[in-house]
């Protein structure tokens, strides 16, 4: 068993539980509170939507860098690094833009249940989106030396569980928060 | 003989010359461990000065020796100490130390992330005792209940401290808890199975598990506090703005109850360790130890909102929780026959070690038992948040832990540091500390029950209430003497105690296998592991256990 991977799945599982208990505390308030139709009120599922393929995509060009690492491609993995990053870094503005268009309708993090645990929710995914950026720009880095990618394939690996992890974390997310008002 | 593996070797990390900074710039799991130890051991005499500033508040009806915001700052912080600053950390550390050793590796599977998780724990630990300078402790319990945690009840920075520091020492101890599973799972010594593992090895992976399972529970509640209180959120606020002061509690014990267990299995895992050596046989049933431990664990998870009863969930809710609860007495009752089962027909020693363990077994049954009661939810309501939990409580964590903690100091303390404690001063210290800890608490149940409050500053002089906290504040003070008689102990052993061997006790574990204390490498060849207990099988080649079929 590889100990790094191994680290990173147990990290992976802290992490889910956290967010778990999260969409849980939001879930609950909604049921709670019935604050569905502010949610159906203020967000844009189509818009969001969009940003959050970017999102969606950019799990498939970090696993398509990975598959690159494997052939021993370092340009092919560099590649998809920048693409992964740029599409990782497009979501984050759109989740910026979000964020601004609710605060000028003055839906804010103190005003209801609603501002608070929506924005703790995302704004916590968010967070975990930028750390991920981080980590990838570092990647991107040190990969542009070919040691580095030829002694330290399990680096990028792990690096990209904690992408795929991220990403799956906001599907359930735009799920419940997005989607769930259509059902 | 067999080498280490070579996995088990970390790259070689050059050892800073000056002495002060070898342990500051430590990646070494043996150093660490003892600064954890050490650490946790200052904070356990924190959370005990504590202890008896409250005693002494309360020895008296109407007594005025404490303000009453003073008491209300003491008391939470002696729970948040003893919790986050004595148990967790004397318990990871001794883990740290021993881990390694007993599965035959070099270190962790992660040296320079363990530096990081005890560091985190020294600056948590010390902006914690910070907020005594700046504007006041926490001062709402340690488990800071909403609303009255939040922001119009209490303006106390004390509650932000609290919260920033707590969620420090928990990314410290997720760190520590990965690294300790890590280790388990890839640097055994070859032959070193799963079912091999020393018991404290196995408490120590479900424990990590715990730890990296409930924490987040905890994490999440405090960023929804701090979210509350720092940028004005609804969360935990009254109904009118659709917060809910329930969902603390549930979260809180979500996490509050695996902790629970996250203190108690090492403990279990000290004892399964010191028991056997000391009563020269092979622990009894093994594999039943260790897969209680299992059960424990998961069940841990469940039994949350027997906290929470006098909150009125429901009857259904209530009926479930309480027969969960109860539940865990099974896997529990079955350490406790185990070893008890070991000890029958052992030729046993009476060392200052062993004194510990067997204390453990009866207040640990008291203080389960007395456990048993508080999970009927009829009884539960009617000692709710008296004294009577104070009494379980300490039980479970001061008679079953720490107890199972200075069993550990005195059968590893040789280990550590080469030398041997002192068995007459230890003997006094068993004794006192056996005194001290029942005649403080003991009483405690019949208060609760005569209905004394937990947490009240001070009360009136109700028949009986005078005396018997008279008794517990008598007893608290004798505990504190024992206490002074083990700092001596330590102090006078470790310049004078006697030179310990490697193997001072004939046990079977590997640690046993190296000097005392052992090299930075630990080892230079690891004994065959071919059963449970290596050093028997080394020391009776005509005999071992493998060829029982205890393999």
């Amino acid at each position: 068993m590889n100990r790094y991977k191994l680290a990173m799945v147990l990290f992976i599982l802290s992490e889910g539980t956290f967010f778990g208990l999260l969409i849980l505390a939001y879930v609950y308030f909604r049921a709670t509170t019935g604050s569905e139709p502010i949610a159906a009120h203020v967000l844009d599922p189509l818009k969001t939507g969009i940003f959050s393929v970017c999102l969606f995509a950019s799990s498939g060009t970090m696993e398509l860098g990975i598959k690159s690492l494997r052939k021993k491609n370092f340009a092919g993995l560099r590649f998809w690094l920048v693409a992964t990053i740029l599409l990782g870094a497009t979501f984050l503005v759109g989740q910026g833009m979000e964020y601004l268009h609710l605060y000028r309708s003055d839906i804010t993090i103190s005003r209801n249940i609603f501002g608070t645990s929506f924005f703790t929710l995302t704004g916590f995914h968010g967070l975990h989106v930028f750390l991920g950026l981080v980590v990838l720009l570092i990647m991107l880095g040190l990969g542009m030396s070919k040691d580095f990618l030829a002694k330290h394939e399990t680096a990028v690996e792990v690096a990209s569980y904690y992408w795929h992890f991220v990403d799956v974390v906001w599907v359930v997310i735009f799920t419940v928060v997005y989607l769930w008002v259509f059902l | 003989m067999s080498d280490i593996p070579v996995t088990s070797l970390p790259h070689a990390i050059p050892h800073p010359r000056e002495r002060m900074m070898s342990w500051v710039a430590s990646v070494d799991h043996k150093q660490i461990g003892i600064l954890y130890m050490t650490t946790a051991f200052f904070f356990f005499l924190c959370g005990g000065v504590e202890a008896l500033l409250m005693r002494a508040q309360l020895a008296f009806p109407e007594e005025h020796f404490l303000s009453p915001g003073a008491y209300d700052q003491i008391f939470t912080m002696h729970g948040t100490t003893m919790v986050f600053l004595f148990g967790m950390p004397v318990l990871i550390g001794l883990a740290n130390y021993l881990v390694p050793l007993m599965i035959g590796a070099r270190d962790v599977a992660f040296p320079r992330l363990n530096a990081f998780s005890y560091w985190l724990l020294f600056f948590g630990g010390l902006m914690l005792y910070f907020s005594f300078f700046a504007g006041g402790a926490p001062n709402v319990g340690w488990f800071s209940y909403a609303p009255l945690s939040e922001k119009p009840f209490s303006t106390s920075p004390g509650i932000d401290y609290w919260a920033l520091s707590l969620l420090v020492l928990g990314i410290g101890s997720v760190a520590a808890g990965i690294n300790l599973i890590v280790t388990i799972l890839t640097l055994r010594v070859k032959g070193m199975t799963i079912r091999r593992l020393p018991l404290f090895v196995w408490m120590t992976l479900v424990t990590s598990i715990l730890i990296v399972m409930a924490l987040p529970a905890l994490n999440v509640d405090l960023v929804m506090l701090l979210i509350d209180r720092k940028l004005g959120g609804n969360f935990f606020a009254m109904a009118a703005t659709g917060g809910s002061a329930i969902l603390w509690q549930h979260f809180f014990w979500a996490f509050g109850h695996p902790e629970v267990y996250i203190l108690a299995l090492p403990a279990f895992g000290i004892i399964s360790e010191v028991i056997p050596v000391f009563s020269r046989k092979a622990i009894f049933g093994y594999g039943y130890i260790a897969a209680s431990t299992v059960a424990i664990g998961i069940l841990s998870f469940a039994v949350w909102a027997h906290h929470m009863f006098a909150v009125g969930l429901g009857r259904p809710w209530d009926v479930a929780f309480a027969a969960g609860s109860m539940l865990i007495a099974i896997p529990t009752g079955v350490k406790i026959f185990n070893w008890i089962a070991t000890m029958w027909g052992g030729s046993i020693r009476f060392t200052t070690s062993m004194l510990y363990a067997i204390g453990f077994l009866i207040f640990f049954t008291i203080g389960g038992l007395s456990g048993v009661t508080l999970a009927v939810f009829p009884i539960d309501w009617q000692v709710h948040d008296t004294y009577y939990i104070v009494a379980h409580l300490h039980y479970v964590l001061f008679g079953g832990t720490a107890f199972a903690v200075f069993a550990g100091l005195y059968y590893w303390f040789p280990k550590f540091t080469g030398r041997m404690l002192s068995e007459r001063l230890g003997k006094w210290n068993f004794w006192l500390t056996v005194i001290g800890f029942n005649t403080t608490f003991m009483v405690q149940h019949a208060l609760g029950i005569l209905g004394m409050p937990r947490r009240a500053w001070t009360y009136p002089n109700l028949p009986y209430w005078g005396i018997l906290n008279l008794i517990s504040s008598i007893g608290a003070f004798i505990l504190g003497i024992a206490i002074l008689v083990l700092i001596v102990n330590i102090w006078v052993s470790l310049k004078h105690g006697e030179r310990a061997s490697d193997n001072p006790w004939g046990a079977w574990s590997l640690e046993w296998a190296t000097s005392s204390p052992p090299p930075p490498e630990n080892f230079e060849k690891v004994p065959p592991v071919r059963s449970r207990r290596p050093l028997w099988d080394l020391v009776h080649p005509d005999d071992p256990d493998w060829l029982h079929g205890n393999a």
